[in-house]
């Protein structure tokens, strides 16, 4: 289970996270959903310790995540990045087996090349992809490549950043069923954060709404529409009109 | 102006200074310090080799044979004022060994390699790779940077040497073609006049500015900004930073080797 008490974090002026409180049981799919620059990446990049929050607690199976073995730590996440993050200077196949030729993870080459060939077959490609650069692929190519990265080491808990941001409605429903069914199969814990309400609907078993810095409802995803609250309820609408602003 | 106001300002742009160059010292002393520390990644290393050493040969070698055959012909015309024209092998080699070549080269590096290196890791950071990186359990300054300062540290001084022995053959080239210079009495004087000290000096020289180069390619790219603006600001940063710490080592260094 992953659980934040109270996080904060400002960048100069900026007060981003405010005091929010989550939590998210383990084996569950948890979408944050918020508008733009309302601290959803920030919160995610905090569990992970890529940010450090200004005060408040963040726990990973009662553990506090600040302390012990990172390296540890973090071999229990895999994470989707919004622009897939591959890295340029290698193969699709090599991205792909990453952890699995360096670090404790280790593999000789060979089997960590057919692991990767078997996750790229996981989210829909081919092996004739394998020996391609992350330049040649198409967008939703890349987010595939990115997923597949993502769960090569089979994860407990996946994080998922605007999956399906700068995709076609249908590759975003692909994308949203292959994470879907991943995180299913492989029991996993997860955590995306969207504005893409379809996203929303495909992926959460629990939604989260941020704004201002603090989680303004959560709930299970089949409650959302009927949530009753105004945040929630603009948001889902789409309506200028509310207690969020259009203009910030 | 008030005077209080101007010296506030001047104040704090000294601050300023003074805390960029800590920032920049704790970032070389923990790059240093991953180079010692496993994990180590040989294959990130042995691409750095290749980059910063072997495919800067081709700028280093003309930059060099550049050098030395002008040097020459600028030590022929002035000695000639004073009848002084035969110290053009003494003088060449000299000039190449103990300034020219490590200076030169040191600036190829900054121009090619910092450059390089910046705008690589800024861009890294800027699509979000550096966290990628992070996320797969692998250390940014021990992946990228470490390999890098490594490499820098060990192909620089093997650069500025290969500079030092082609500027000299410029210099011979014109000396011995188009000077009349006797091609065995050039040879002579040069190794004669050569001191183990002049050597040494320019392969510290090439080590320290292969330092400067890699540490600052890195620093400015891992502290890149956001967008095409960052990685712009921070390719040019580098470059300019490199630039005048390494005439500035270049500086120093002289005055260590030369006139202690």
């Amino acid at each position: 289970m992953i659980r934040m008490d109270n996080v904060q974090k400002a960048f100069d002026d900026n007060h981003v996270l405010q005091g929010m409180n989550l939590e998210i049981p383990k084996g569950t799919s948890m979408v944050i959903i918020g508008g733009s620059g309302t601290g959803k990446s920030v919160a995610l990049k905090c569990i992970l310790g890529l940010i450090q929050p200004d005060s408040g607690m963040i726990y990973v199976d009662g553990k506090d995540a600040s302390k012990g073995d990172r390296d540890a730590f973090l071999a229990r996440f895999g994470m989707l990045f919004q622009g897939a993050a591959l890295f340029d200077s290698m193969t699709v196949w090599q991205n792909v087996a990453f952890r699995l030729l360096r670090g404790s993870l280790k593999r000789p080459t060979e089997e960590a090349r057919e692991i990767a060939i078997e996750k790229l077959r996981r989210v829909g490609l081919k092996s004739d992809v394998a020996d391609r650069f992350p330049a040649e692929l198409s967008g939703g190519m890349q987010k595939r490549v990115g997923l597949a990265r993502a769960i090569a080491a089979e994860p407990e808990i996946i994080f998922f950043d605007e999956p399906t941001t700068g995709l076609d409605p249908i590759m975003s429903g692909v994308i949203n069923d292959l994470i879907r069914e991943i995180v299913t199969e492989m029991g996993a814990t997860a955590m995306t954060i969207t504005h893409d309400m379809s996203s929303v609907r495909a992926i959460a078993d629990n939604v989260a709404m941020l704004h201002g810095g603090v989680i303004q409802w959560t709930g299970p995803v089949g409650q959302m529409d009927a949530s009753g609250d105004p945040y929630v309820e603009q948001f889902i609408s789409g309506s200028a009109e509310g207690p969020i602003e259009a203009v910030r | 102006m008030n005077p209080i106001t101007a010296l506030g300002g001047l104040g704090r742009a000294v601050l300023s200074l003074l805390a960029a160059f800590g920032r920049v010292a704790l970032f070389a002393l923990d790059a240093i310090s991953h180079i010692v520390r496993p994990p180590f990644y040989p294959r990130e290393f042995g691409m750095a080799l290749l980059n910063i050493g072997w495919l800067s040969l081709p700028v280093v070698g003309l930059t060099a044979i550049f050098t030395g055959g002008a040097l020459a012909l600028q030590i022929y015309a002035g000695g000639a004022r004073f009848n002084a024209e035969a110290v053009v092998p003494q003088i060449v080699a000299i000039g190449m060994v103990r300034e020219l070549g490590p200076v030169l080269v040191g600036l190829m590096i900054a121009a090619r390699v910092t450059s390089s290196i910046a705008a690589e890791i800024a861009t890294m950071k800027v699509t979000e790779q550096i966290d990628a990186l992070v996320t797969l359990s692998t250390h940014p300054m021990k992946y990228l940077t470490a390999p890098r300062v490594l490499a820098a540290l060990i192909t620089v001084p093997a650069l500025v040497a290969v500079g030092d022995v082609i500027g000299i053959a410029g210099g011979y080239t014109v000396a011995t073609q188009n000077l009349g210079f006797n091609p065995a009495t050039y040879l002579k004087n040069t190794v004669d006049f050569l001191e183990t000290r002049d050597i040494v000096s320019s392969l510290v020289k090439g080590a320290a500015f292969g330092l400067i180069a890699a540490i600052m390619g890195c620093y400015y790219g891992m502290n890149s900004g956001r967008g095409a603006q960052g990685v712009g600001r921070a390719t040019k940063g580098s470059v300019e930073a490199a630039a005048v710490l390494i005439l500035a080592a270049n500086f120093v260094l002289t005055g260590v080797f030369f006139s202690l």
